[in-house]
Order: structure tokens, then C-alpha cells, then sequence
């Protein structure tokens, strides 16, 4: 290894100084996400029709029995904001993860088609085979990597071309959707929550055998998207800068889509596609964290806040109650449209 | 100063698809020496200078690094002293320059190790012998395309490599920041004897800054040498298709190439001179040629 010669202890104090400003930024903005995802956990507990006291919620976690909290609480609100905890995080780790490794902010999960892949098994597992828990994720899990696979090679002609990709995912996109809405219109008991669970997302009738296979999947699946964390910062400086910082650019890119894909499919087969989660978590995060680093976390934390804000605001805000998706898609269209046209107007050729 | 490390290829035959671009070439790579690979577009240089780096598995043949082959190293290993500059690397958006830098040390660093004083000398010294530390704290994407190219070859400095290949470095800049570029990848071969390999695209430049000069015709190697070895009326002639006349550079006494197209030509008086002197000639390449036959240490073989 070379001496640096040229180092004079002034410099290397700058920058020090500059990584330590960068890194405490960084942890104040995860510290503060936490924060603010635990508050807004705790009010979708507390609050509602009914309003239940912080003790009375804590007893009723600890598994005391407490008069209507046990059930509202309990059975009702617990495992809906467990979930909506849950998926969010799962949709906006796996989005930023997808956004990171193709370089496009247009390349979520939800946008290329992975998500509707997800959603229309699941959808066909649930309304027309009745399957239970654990065939519906297996069956939402291969119709997710399946997808991701014929986006990618129907997008692969010597290299893959991140327009290219985006295009044929939303082809497919919409493709894997009517499906889906034709599988529910010939449901027999044509139930529009359960079509709304599957069109946009949504977390009416949250229960826990639907929360715990979602639960254990990003128990097991965000541990090993961190550990690819800085390899997926190499990522995207270009495969041929990451490979020659010592990447190993293909293992990379196949344990990063499995790893998101079964988050998205996990979560997706327990609350549906929760409309633009996994599109918007990643840019939210970049915005606030700055570029310095990996946005993982950031990411997933901002995806749990949005699902569990958007959820209590569609149950509360308004005369009627609205799934969560419904708001989310709300939020996120106009993000869309903002971005195509940016892509546009820098003459990014489709 | 450095280890000297030594890269070569040994029938080394690349391709993509079923077209083959490389066609069994043997190369050495001079250690502590600044290597200039030139050819016609699509001959294969940066082809020749992916594969050298472990972007691209050879079809036959190996690329040999220290006597082991770089293609079965492990990849942190051989990034801790072989590193590449991609012709068109990309920065993230809002990325600022002591970040970028920063990634440099990836494999200098592991999930489980925390950075440390070592990581930030190594970005420290790279800012500074690219003069980027004035602009540690901006964001890469505003700056000019000359400030962008050094903050990325400092990215490739801070990785601390004894072996870095660029391909390409001076695209896309001006004449006064390819200069620059230049003359700072010459100061770090001289400084810290850091083994150069770098693909450019003018045959002059080249021959200047070049202390050993391959040029790539066919798929194979047509020439290399000193510049002034390589860089003949014959090669250019082999490799480019291009008639030219080659002069002594007055500035520098390496050989410069002057092409010879279609127009523009003192076309009667241009043979005459060479032979006559005559001073109704003041084209400012005349007292070079004339000293072609005279002189033996020319760039004339």
C-alpha cells in the first residue's frame, strides 16, 4: 500500500470533520424517523372511535385483560398496526433497494410490475383456491420473482437498459392488474374490502396469522438487504466503477432481488399492494438523509410512517373510512407524474 | 513509493456475444510506467482494459497479475491494488465530492470494520493531489465537466491502488483540462510510482505523455514501444487507414503526428520543400522535416 505522502494532518482533519458532520447527520435523521414512527404507532393504538389511555394500551400488550381494550385494542387495532408497521417498512426497504440498484427513482418494485405479480397470485390464491396463510406467500413469493425475472430478461438485449426495464414493467404492470380485477369479479362472494385489499392495498381485517408470515420474512429478509448495503452504494456509481471497487456486481444483484422480492411478496400477500409505498419511501428518504450513504433504513422507516400515517388518516380523517392504498395512491400519483416529466424534459429518450 | 506490480496478458482472446474482439493478444504492462493504449474505434481498448480489470472474462487466454490470474482473485483483493476509472462512471444524484471520494475505500473496508484514520488520510491525500479539496463539500452534479473528472479520479486515488487503468480519462474535456488531467495522473506515476494503463483517443497526446505506447489494430497488437518506436508514418497508416507525416513535437521532442486528408494540403510545394528548404515555405512544421533524414534520434524509424 502507498504512503500518502502527500497528506498533510490539516486535510485529514477536514475530513474527518466532514464524515463525522455527514454520519451524526445521518443518525440524528434515522433517531428522529424512529421517533416519529413510534408516536405515530402509539396514536393508531390509543386513538380512533374509542380513545384508550397509553396505560391501558401497555396493559393490554402486556397481556393484562382490560375491559373493551383487550378487544379493540387487542384483536382489532394491534395487529393492524403491527402490519401496517411491517409492510411499510418490507415496501420501502425492498423500493429504495430497487431504486438504488437500477439508478431510477421510476424502478420500484410497485411500478415494474413485481408488486402486481405479488398481489395477483395472492389474489387468485385467496378468492378463487381458498388456500391458507402460508400456500398464498409461497404462491405470492414465485409470481413476484417470476415477474422480476421476465421483466428482466424481456429487458435484457446485451445489458440491461433502465428506461427499457421500466416500460416493459409497466406493460406487464398493468397486465398482472386486470388480471386481477377479473380473478375478483368472479369471486363468488364479491367483497369490494377484500377487492380494494388487492387493487391498492389496504389493512381492513388485519388479523395476526395474516401479520406473523410477514412479520418473519422481514425478521429474516432486512438483516441480509443490510448487509449488501454498501455493496448496493458501490452499485450505483455503475456496475463496471462497482465491480472494480471489488464487487461482486452479479452475486450483488441476485441476493438483493431475492431478498426485496420476498419482502414485497410477504407484504403484499398480507395487505395488498399498498399503492406508491415502495415508489415514494426511497426519494422521501433521499430528500432528508442527503446522498452520503446507504438509504436503506431511512427508507424502510419513512415506508412505515407513511403506511401507518395514511392508514390512520383513511380510517379517520374523513366521513368515510378509506383503505389505506387508496390514500397512498393519492400521495404518490402526482410524484409520478412529476418524475416522468422531469425524465422527459432531460431529454431522457424512452 | 510502491511495489512494483506486474500485469500481463497471455493469449488473451475477448469478445461479446459471438463477435470476437480481441484476438490472442500478449501484453506486458511496464511496472511504475505510464502506458497509453491507442487504436481505431471498436479495436478493442477498452475491451483490452475491462478485462484486465476483472469486468470481463476472457475467452481464452488470462490476464496475469503477480503471477496469479486476476480472474480467479478475489475481487477485494484485487481492488486493493488494481483499480479502474470507468469511461462513463455514474454519481449519484446530490452525491457531494467527499462522499464520492469516500466510496473509493470500499474495498478497503468490510461490513463489520468502521471507518477509520486510515480512510479518511486516503481521501484526504486523494482531494489533494487532484486539487478537490476546495470542493469537498459540493455537490458532484454542479460541477464542470474538467472539476468532475478529477473528484472521479480521486475516487479512484483514495482506493490506494499501485495499478490504475482509466479508460478514457480526457473524453468530453477541453483542451486545457485534459492538460490537467494529464499532468496529474504524470505527477502521481512520479510521486508515488503508481502504475498507469489508460486508453486515449489522441494519438499526439498519447505520444506525449506516454512512456510506453501500444497500439491496437485488428484485435491484436500492432505495435509498442516508446512513442517514438510506435508512433510511425507506417502505424498510423496500419492502424488508422490515415496517411499523416510525422514531425518532432517542438515542445516536448516527443513525435507528433500531423494527418494528411483530402484538403488543406500544400500538396506541390510539400515534397519540394522537404528536399529544398525554401524559405517561400513557412509552414510552422517545415524546419521539423526537414530535419528528418539529418536527425536519427527523430521520431522517423
Amino acid at each position: 500500500m502507498s504512503a500518502p505522502v502527500l497528506t498533510r494532518p490539516a486535510s485529514v482533519e477536514a475530513a474527518t470533520r466532514r464524515r463525522v458532520r455527514g454520519a451524526s447527520r445521518r443518525r440524528r435523521v434515522v433517531l428522529v424517523l424512529v421517533l416519529l414512527v413510534a408516536a405515530a404507532f402509539a396514536v393508531t393504538l390509543m386513538a380512533g372511535r374509542t380513545y384508550y389511555p397509553p396505560g391501558d394500551v401497555l396493559r393490554v400488550i402486556l397481556g393484562e385483560q382490560v375491559p373493551g381494550a383487550s378487544f379493540t385494542v387487542g384483536r382489532l387495532r394491534l395487529p393492524r398496526a403491527v402490519l401496517a408497521l411491517i409492510a411499510g417498512f418490507s415496501f420501502g426497504l425492498a423500493g429504495v433497494t430497487f431504486q438504488t440498484m437500477l439508478r431510477n427513482p421510476l424502478a420500484s418494485p410497485d411500478i415494474i410490475g413485481i408488486s402486481s405479480g405479488a398481489s395477483a397470485a395472492a389474489a387468485i390464491a385467496i378468492v378463487t383456491l381458498s388456500l391458507g396463510e402460508v400456500q398464498v406467500s409461497v404462491l405470492a413469493i414465485a409470481a413476484g420473482l417470476g415477474v422480476a425475472l421476465l421483466v428482466y430478461s424481456l429487458a435484457f438485449r446485451g445489458g440491461v437498459v433502465g428506461t427499457r426495464l421500466i416500460l416493459i414493467g409497466i406493460g406487464i404492470s398493468a397486465m398482472l392488474d386486470s388480471i386481477t380485477s377479473y380473478v375478483l369479479s368472479q369471486a363468488a362472494e364479491w367483497d369490494l374490502q377484500e377487492a380494494m385489499r388487492w387493487l391498492t392495498g389496504s389493512l381492513n381485517g388485519a388479523a395476526w396469522d395474516q401479520v406473523v408470515p410477514a412479520l418473519a420474512a422481514a425478521a429474516v429478509l432486512t438483516p441480509l438487504l443490510l448487509g449488501q448495503a454498501r455493496n448496493l452504494t458501490a452499485l450505483q456509481l455503475g456496475d463496471d466503477t462497482a465491480s472494480a471497487l471489488g464487487v461482486r456486481v452479479e452475486r450483488t444483484r441476485i441476493t438483493v432481488i431475492v431478498a426485496a422480492v420476498g419482502l414485497i411478496a410477504f407484504a403484499t400477500a398480507a395487505a395488498g399492494p399498498i399503492a406508491f409505498v415502495a415508489f415514494l419511501s426511497g426519494p422521501i428518504a433521499a430528500r432528508i438523509v442527503g446522498a452520503g450513504g446507504s438509504l436503506l433504513v431511512p427508507a424502510g422507516l419513512v415506508g412505515s410512517l407513511l403506511v401507518l400515517v395514511a392508514d390512520f388518516t383513511g380510517q379517520f380523517a374523513f366521513g368515510e373510512r378509506y383503505p389505506v392504498g387508496v390514500v397512498t395512491g393519492v400521495l404518490g400519483a402526482p410524484y409520478l407524474v412529476h418524475l416522468i416529466i422531469r425524465t422527459n424534459r432531460a431529454g431522457g429518450s424512452l | 513509493m510502491t511495489t512494483h506490480h506486474r500485469l500481463t496478458a497471455e493469449g488473451l482472446t475477448l469478445g461479446y456475444g459471438d463477435r470476437t474482439v480481441v484476438d490472442s493478444l500478449d501484453l506486458a504492462v511496464p511496472p511504475g510506467r505510464i502506458t497509453v493504449i491507442v487504436g481505431a474505434n471498436a479495436c478493442g481498448k477498452s475491451t483490452l482494459l475491462r478485462s484486465m480489470s476483472r469486468l470481463l472474462a476472457p475467452r481464452k487466454g488470462r490476464v496475469v497479475l503477480d503471477g496469479k490470474e486476476v480472474h480467479r482473485l478475489p475481487a477485494k483483493e484485487l481492488a486493493r491494488t488494481l483499480g479502474l476509472l470507468p469511461q462513463s462512471p455514474v454519481a449519484p444524484e446530490g452525491i457531494t465530492v467527499s462522499d464520492l471520494v469516500g466510496r473509493g475505500r470500499h474495498p478497503h473496508q468490510s461490513v463489520f470494520s468502521r471507518w477509520n484514520e486510515k480512510d479518511d488520510a486516503a481521501v484526504a491525500a486523494a482531494l489533494e493531489a487532484t486539487h478537490t479539496e476546495p470542493l469537498a463539500e459540493r455537490a458532484v452534479d454542479e460541477l464542470s465537466g474538467g472539476q468532475r473528472q478529477r473528484v472521479w479520479i480521486a475516487m479512484a486515488l483514495a482506493q490506494q491502488t499501485d495499478l490504475l487503468l482509466l479508460d478514457e480519462p480526457t473524453t468530453f474535456l477541453d483542451a486545457s483540462h485534459q492538460i490537467e488531467v494529464l499532468d496529474l495522473l504524470t505527477d502521481l506515476n512520479r510521486s508515488r510510482g503508481t502504475t498507469i494503463v489508460m486508453v486515449l483517443h489522441d494519438l499526439n497526446l498519447a505520444a506525449r505523455y506516454a512512456d510506453h505506447l501500444i497500439a491496437l489494430a485488428g484485435g491484436g497488437l500492432h505495435a509498442s514501444g516508446t512513442p517514438a518506436e510506435v508512433l510511425t508514418e507506417e502505424t498510423v497508416r496500419a492502424v488508422f487507414d490515415l496517411d499523416s507525416r510525422i514531425i518532432e513535437d517542438p515542445v516536448s521532442g516527443r513525435p507528433l503526428m500531423l494527418p494528411i486528408g483530402r484538403h488543406h494540403i500544400l500538396e506541390p510545394a510539400r515534397r519540394n520543400t522537404a528536399a529544398t528548404g525554401g524559405p517561400q515555405e513557412r509552414s510552422s512544421a517545415e524546419p521539423y522535416q526537414s530535419d528528418v533524414s539529418a536527425t536519427p534520434g527523430s521520431a522517423r524509424k
